[in-house]
Parts: structure tokens; sequence; C-alpha cells
């Protein structure tokens, strides 16, 4: 079995005259929680985006599990999951069906649904929601259900596209204790966050500034290498001279 | 106060104006859609296909033959056998057929002696097709009938519309559909969208009136509705060659006043709709039927039965139509349309009303 | 197999969660269906007619009381001088005015008679051609048998008319069927469009791109509902339409619902197609409510188009409610069989082919 999940090599997208991601090389391992770490508009979502399968490269090119980022978009996706921030859950939907519409779309049989589901549900201690809308969920316990929800078929492979954003830092806790749970499991973990102590818990981040991979290493070593304090600062130092973001 | 309501206004044009795809939707409609219905939609029966059946092809039943090739209201087709006529009309291949008995000519100069004989003419028309049916048989009457004498004692006037161009009696009806759909659909989403994103709260806790919200957002989509005014009257005016004799200032007068009803409408549509979706659906597809049938656009709304009689009183389009078909097209001062300029200033205001009212109960 | 059934389900549970679409599917095609068959006819049998008689003779009231008595006018005789008619047709209360000038009835068969004069409002074009096609027809035959030795033959005797298929000539036989298509255009058109493009509006769109799933499975998931739902509002329809109007087919129901399913297929593929096209849902009902009042208007359903001129007669060809038009009313009210109407069914199922191979196609998962 091959060690590598993502590798990149000269990876770009262009939108018209705009580049957004600029050429980026970099290898995730197996069983890594690799921190994906960039301002507002540094590209990590568009990078992200072309990992899943969802947005062509312009140029460059790259495997995820095993696969071309380019020709085996469909076969990609099957074995990986990913949620956002934003997207992931129906809302007018509820937990129940939302669990067995995606076990279904990722071909899971009823029993297995039915297992899972359960599991779910005990685990986040929400059986008494099963039947409540996902709409009507507090944003901390939609973000912990998407993860759930996103990793029901024990997938190789999770991208997580900012999951904490706007949650208050209990529910951040519980969610990293899922991630490493999952990660303990055997699956790999693509996180891109902008809460830099996130960062820290990542057995490795790289930092994107203006389209382009500036830094990439082990938390501890990042601090070394800009001699820093915190993650925070190493951040600081190289976004210093961003043009773009906010 | 001011500065701040121009900066709302500033705001929400801005908002429009970025959407640059649906900006260009907006504006193109109505341009293709008055075109393509001022010169295709018409009620006029032409082209109505004709077939002979006839056992003899005596002299009298070609005369009619060649009438028939001869008028430009039927396209004659030639003569059919008698058997041929149930499978012609059901696969729609001829509107009508003329049957003439085998004895016609005897059965006609009986006649012309005063002898009264069983009838020697059958029409049969495919009547599935009613005012095909109705008016194909007046003309093809007037075609049979030889005497022409008291044709020529009557004068025919056609008033208003003398070489009877369909465009003429379609173009306020469109006019009158595509304002009220298209400005409802614009103002239809903007309070509720702002709802969904969630930047509602931001305006109903600002020191801004309801009243001035609500003006603010209109006032950029009356803008383009204008435009599509002054085009649509372009078109009306010198592609479709409608006369407005009745002069511009009233028509554009009422134009207006009916922009402003129907962007209050979409406005009030926006303030009880729970989501952009839903306020479109009755926008664009709930109304549009009411709109087109019940409007006097396509079919005379006297005809309705007494208990439905009083629902085109509540369609604004109907207002605007009947106004502005007389100001258009029959050429009547602006004296003339008096009633119909009050209720939709009435229905305006009442929208508005209604619409403010909603708005109001946002912030309790 | 699972996958398809999974998001068929999903699909019926989203829309009738909806607040406001399951009214929609239900109440809608009801009230159309009750109220708008009534306003739907061309009937020209209320001419509004004023005559002013300048004659006063035995020849002029002859002529008044047989337009009185024709069915088609309703006679308006409140009427003095020709100021006060025009006034009335100017308010539109009547349609037509008929004055008979003095000594109309002695000059008559003098080498220079007196012409009667007909004018009608025809701004509604129909009305005025057809009102004054009558009053020619009646005035004509009143003449005729004042002067009996003038004319050979009284037309109205020699002709008899057989109006085969809908013989009472009743106008709203024939909109009701395309009252049910109109139906079917705005549910299908609207609804099929604006369930894509809000998937993409929540971003959900995202997700389900991000997953194995098929694209003609996805497509084919948000298609097959709308079957359903197309073909319960045309069987309310169609219940109605025999329960209210008394108006069933005439053919073959099979013939009514493959046309039926041919057509909903089709024309729910275009939806899935603008909406894929579109950025935001407003945009995409504009362009829906663009193509959709061309289809309701151009296709036949309201106006005929055999009046249209010839590059409009031409353009209908591409418009898919056309051929579905055609086969509703032949069902209906003729009888006709697949086998009469084998064209329109294979237009049908190329526009099917081509709106969905559409819809398949601007579907992107990876852009």
């Amino acid at each position: 079995m091959n060690n590598t999940v993502i590798s990149v090599k000269g990876l770009t997208k262009r939108f018209g005259d705009f580049t957004a991601v600029n050429c980026i090389s970099f290898d995730v391992k197996r069983g890594e929680i690799f921190g994906f770490l960039g301002a507002n508009g540094a590209g990590k979502t568009t990078a992200m985006r072309m990992l899943c399968g969802l947005s062509y490269p312009t140029s460059g090119s790259g495997t995820v599990v095993g696969f071309d980022v380019t020709r085996e978009g469909e076969k990609i996706k099957r074995h990986i999951g990913y949620m956002s921030q934003r997207f992931s859950l129906y809302n007018d939907l509820t937990v129940w069906e939302n669990i067995r519409l995606f076990a279904g779309i990722y071909g899971l049989s009823k029993a297995e649904t039915i297992e899972r589901a359960n599991e779910i549900l005990a685990r986040l201690d929400i059986t008494s929601e099963r039947d409540t809308l996902v709409g009507s969920l507090p944003l901390g316990w939609k973000q912990k259900l998407s993860f759930a929800v996103a990793t029901i078929h024990r997938p190789e492979l999770v991208f997580l596209d900012e999951p904490t954003g706007g949650v208050d830092p209990i529910t951040r806790r519980q969610f990293w204790e899922m991630i490493y749970e999952a990660a303990d499991n055997g699956t790999s973990i693509f996180v891109t966050t902008h809460y830099m102590d996130e960062a820290e818990y990542c057995s490795r981040v790289s930092i994107m500034v203006d389209g382009e991979v500036r830094a990439i290493d082990t938390p501890t070593r990042l601090k070394e290498q800009f001699a820093a304090e915190s993650m925070d600062e190493v951040f600081r130092i190289l976004a210093r001279g961003a043009k773009r973001g906010d | 106060m001011k500065q701040k309501f121009s900066s709302f206004i500033k705001k929400e044009s801005l908002h429009i104006l970025r959407d640059v795809r649906t900006m260009m939707i907006v504006l193109l409609i109505p341009v293709v859609l008055m075109i393509l219905f001022g010169f295709a939609i018409s009620t006029e029966v032409n082209n109505l296909n004709v077939a002979i059946v006839a056992s003899n092809h005596s002299e009298s039943v070609r005369q009619v033959a060649d009438k028939l090739s001869a008028n430009p209201y039927f396209s004659f087709l030639g003569y059919i056998d008698n058997s041929d006529i149930d499978i012609k009309l059901r696969k729609g291949e001829v509107d009508a057929i003329i049957v003439f008995d085998k004895d016609y000519d005897r059965l006609l100069s009986q006649r012309s002696q005063g002898v009264d004989t069983p009838p020697a003419i059958q029409f049969i028309f495919d009547a599935s097709n009613t005012n095909i049916a109705q008016t194909g048989a007046a003309y093809l009457q007037n075609v049979i009938s030889s005497d022409l004498t008291h044709q020529e004692m009557l004068n025919l006037h056609l008033l208003y519309n003398p070489q009877m161009k369909s465009a003429y009696n379609f173009v306020p009806g469109i006019m009158g559909l595509i304002f009220i759909l298209i400005c409802a659909m614009m103002t239809s989403v903007s309070i509720v969208r702002e709802k969904e994103v969630g930047t509602l709260e931001v305006l109903l806790v600002s020191p801004v009136r309801p009243i001035k919200i609500i003006l603010a957002k209109m006032v950029p989509y009356f803008l383009i509705s204008c435009i599509n005014l002054a085009t649509i009257l372009l078109i009306a005016r010198y592609l479709l060659d409608v006369p407005m004799s009745g002069g511009m200032g009233g028509i554009i007068t009422i134009s207006i006043i009916y922009l402003i009803l129907s962007l209050m409408l979409g406005l009030l549509i926006s303030t009880i709709a729970s989501s952009q979706v839903i306020a479109l659906l009755v926008s664009a597809m709930v109304m549009m039927l009411p709109m087109m049938m019940l409007s006097g656009m396509v079919f005379p709304i006297e005809n309705l039965p007494t208990v439905l009689k009083p629902l085109p009183y509540i369609v604004p389009a109907r207002w605007y139509i009947e106004a502005i078909r007389k100001l258009m097209i029959m050429g009547l001062p602006f004296s003339a349309v008096l009633k119909e300029v009050g209720i939709l200033i009435f229905m305006t205001f009442a929208f508005m009303g209604i619409a403010l009212k909603n708005f109001k109960n946002r912030l309790e | 197999m699972r996958q398809l059934y999974i998001l068929i389900q999903k699909e019926f549970i989203q829309i009738f969660r909806n607040p406001l679409l399951p009214k929609l599917i239900i109440i809608f095609p009801i009230m159309v269906m009750l109220v708008m068959p009534w306003v739907t006819t061309m009937d020209v049998r209320n001419v509004g007619v004023t005559i002013i008689d300048e004659d006063c003779s035995s020849l002029s009231r002859h002529i008044i009381s047989d337009i009185r008595a024709a069915e088609y006018f309703s006679l308006n005789d409140n009427v003095k001088t020709h100021n006060e008619a025009l006034t009335l047709l100017e308010d539109c209360k009547v349609d037509a005015i008929v004055l008979i000038p003095r000594h109309f009835e002695r000059d008559l068969l003098s080498q220079d008679p007196q012409k009667l004069d007909i004018s009608a409002n025809a701004v509604n074009a129909t009305k005025g051609m057809l009102g004054s096609q009558y009053l020619i027809l009646t005035i004509g035959s009143t003449l005729s048998n004042y002067n009996n030795h003038l004319t050979a033959a009284k037309t109205s005797d020699l002709i008899v008319i057989q109006n085969r298929f809908n013989p009472t000539l009743n106008y709203r036989h024939l909109m009701i069927p395309a009252l049910m298509i109109m139906l079917l255009i705005l549910i299908c058109g609207f609804l099929s469009a604006i369930n894509i493009v809000s998937e993409k509006e929540n971003g959900t769109i995202e997700q389900i791109n991000v997953t194995p799933i098929g694209k003609v499975t996805f497509i084919l998931a948000k298609l097959i509902p709308f079957w359903f739902i197309g073909l319960f509002v045309v069987s309310i329809a169609m219940i109605v339409a025999w329960a209210v109007y008394d108006l069933s087919p005439t053919g073959s129901l099979g013939s009514i619902y493959l046309a039926t399913i041919l057509f909903i297929l089709g024309f729910s593929g275009f939806g899935v197609s603008v909406a894929n096209l579109s950025d935001n849902i407003q945009q995409t009902m504009f362009v829906m409510f663009f193509f959709i009042i061309i289809f309701v208007l151009l296709s036949g359903l309201l106006t005929p188009i055999s009046s249209m001129p010839e590059w409009a007669q031409n353009f209908t060809t591409i418009l898919p409610p056309r051929y579905y038009i055609d086969i509703m009313r032949a069902v209906y009210l003729k009888g006709s069989t697949i086998a009469d109407l084998w064209p329109n069914f294979v237009a049908l199922g190329v526009f099917v082919i081509v709106f969905n191979a559409l819809a398949a196609f601007t579907y992107k998962k990876q852009s």
C-alpha cells in the first residue's frame, strides 16, 4: 500500500488573468493530519477543490489516494470525504434523513446505514434529535454531524474546509477530538483553518500566501525556523507581504 | 438623513449592477418578447386549408375552386375522395371541406327558379379549432354566395385598425403582461434575499425609517424599468408601427404609474414570502396565468359568468391594458383614461401600504 | 439503483416539506381549471351593435329586426345620433355601428343607390372582423329577401354546416387542453429549474459533486419526481374538466399519458439545463420566464399558429408544446390515435433526447 495519500506537483489554477493557485507542490502521508493554512483569499479553497475533483487544474499534476486529479476525479470521490463550513447538509432534511441520504449515495447497504447512523447518533449524543430538521440545530452540532456524515463511508482521506468557523471554543475542542479519533482509525485528514492555535494540533502544516505555498513542515520545526513563539507568529511573518486577502 | 437615503440607494444599485448577467437578461427580455409577439401573435384567420369533395367537377364547382385559390384567406388543397374526409380531418391536414351534391348544378338552377330544394352544399369543419370554424364559415359563405349585388350596397369601415393588424391589439396586452411580471420578479426577491442572507437585521436596527428602506430598494429597479419602457415604446412605434395617436405624454405617464405599481406588488410579495424561491414562484408562476387570462389581453373578459365577473377588477394589468388600448390605438385623449389612472394609483398605494405594514411587523 | 431510489426519496421529502410547493401542486391546477376556462372564449356571440336609422322605412325596420333576431348580436337601440354612437364605440360599449342613410330604401333600385354604412371597432381584430362579416351576411340576406327577384339563391338555405369534433363550437373545449398544457409548462418548468438552482445557491450541490454519484443518476433523480407531479397535475386537470365542463377525451387516455410523460421529461430536462447554466435563483427564473412565456404564447395554445406570419410558423417547429397541444387537442376532441399523430410523438421524443442530453452535458461535477 502506498504511503502517500496526496502528491501534488506544480498545481496551478487560473481564472482568466487571475492566478488563484500558483504552482504548488507537496505530499501528504497516510495517517497525517495535514493543516492547510492561509489568509482568506490565499487560494486554499481553490486548491482543495482541485484535490477533491471539483475543479480542473489549469496546469500541473497530482494524485489523490492514488488517482489522477485531472482524469480520475470520479474515482477519487469514492475514497474521500468532504465537509465545509457553509455547505454540507440539507437544512430541510432531518438528521436521520441526511445520514440515510449520504450513506445511500456512498453505496452503503440498508443494514450498514442503520448501524452507522445509530453509532453516529450515540457518539454525538443526539439520538433525541434524530427527527429534528438539520436547519434548526445549533451550528456546533451541525458541524459535528457534517463531519460524521462526511466520514460515514470510512474514507481513506477527509477534506475539511474551515470546519470550525464560527463555533464556540468548547465545540471546537470536541470537534478536534473527533478529528483525532478519525486519524487514529487510519483516516488521513486534510484541513484548512485560519485559527492558528488549531495549527498546533496538526502533524504537518503548509502556509499559503498569494496562491503559493510559502512554508511546509511540522509546527515545531516551523517555529524553530522562523524563531517564533507560536504558529500565529509564524503566520504573521509569512503573511506580512501578502497582496491578497483582507 | 438625506445622505443616508442616497447611500442606501447606492448600496442597492451596486448590488444589482454587480450581477451583470441578470441585468442583461432583464434588459433584453422585453425587447425580444416585444418583437416576437408583436409580429407573430395574431388571431386573424388566414391560410385556411380547404379541400373539395365533388363527384362531378362541373363548371360551377370549378368556379368555386377558382375563387378559393384566388382568395388570400384560403389555401385550396384540391379535390379529395369522399372516403378521405374522416382521415384528413383527424390528421389535421385540412381545416374545412366543401362537399358538393352530385346534383349540385340541377339543384342550383331549380333554386333560381324559386323551387325549394334540399341543400346542395355541405361545409365540414374541424371545429376543434372553434375560431377557425366560426370565422371560416362566414368567409366561405361569402365566397360561395355568388350574389354580390347586396355587398355593393354596403360600406365597411374597420375603425382604429383598418388593416386588421393583430399587432395593434396585442401590443398593449404584451406591455401589460411583461411590465408587471418582470418588475414584480425584480423586487420580489429584494427583501426576502436580505432575510436569507441575514442582512435584514442590520437594516431593521438602523435608524432609517421603513418607508425609506422600501423606497430605496425600489429606485434602482425603477430606473431599469424605465429603460425597458423606453425600448418597448420605441419598438412599438417604429418597428410595429403602432399609431400612438393619443399622445406620448399620456402613455408614458400611465406606464410609469403602472411600473411603480408592479414594483410595489413585488415588494409586497417580498415582505410576505419566506424564501426567494417562494417569492419568485409567486411573482412569476402564480401571477402569469391571471395576468394573461383575466386582463383582456387575449380573451374578452366580458364573457365571464356573473360569479367570476369581479375577478378582473383586481387584476392591475386589465386596467393598464384598457387604458393603453384607448391611448395608443383608439387615439383618445388622456381624459378618457382618468378612471383607469385613478384605479392604478389607488392600487399602488394599497400595495405600498400593505407592504409597509408587513415590513413594520417584522420590527416588533 | 439504491442510490437513485435514495435520491428520489430525498427530492420528494424536500418537495413535501416546502411550505408552498405541495399547496401549489394541488391548489393551483384546481383553481386554474375552475376559473380560467370561463374566460377562454372568443365566441363572437355578443357583438354589440347600434343602429342609426335615418331612413325609417320598412326596409330599415326589417334590417333592424333581423339583426335583433340574429344570435350573434346584442342590439343597443337607445342611440339617436351618430356622435352618441361613436362615444359608445370609444367606450367599448358597442362593437359596431350600422348607419342606414336617408332614402336608402327609395334609392335601392336606382342607378345610384345610397350605401349602408357599417363601422366596426377593429381593435380586437377577431371581433371586429367576424362581427362585420356577420353583419354583412345578415343585412345581405335581409336585402335579398326584400328584393326576391334580385337573388339567385339564398345562401343560408343552400348550405349545411357541419362542425366536426366540437359541434356546438364550444371554445372552451378547445382551450381546456391548452390550459392543462400551460399548467404543466408552468409547474414542471419553473419547479425543475428552481430545484437545481436552489441546491446551487445553498451550496448543497457542492456536497453532491464531491461524492461518487453518477451525473445521470443525479439528473434522473431530479427529473423523476416531476414526472409524478406532472402526471398528477394533468390528472387533476382532467378530472376537473370532466366534472365541471363535461369534457372527457374522445381518444384513448393511454395516448394522452404517453404524450404527457414525454413532454414532462423533455421540459423538465430543459428546466434543469437552464438552472445548470445560471448563477442564481433570480437569473434562472428570468430565463425560464422568458422561455415559458414564448412557449405559452407562440405554441398555438391561445392563438392559432396558422394565423402567424410564415417565419413565425417556422419558428414554432422548435417549440415542444406545439406538438403536445396538437396531440392533446386531437385526442381530446377528435379521438385521433397514436398512429394518426406519430410525427408529433416522434418530435416530442426528439425533444426528450435533446433536452436531457443538454441537462446531463451542462451539469458539471468538475469545472
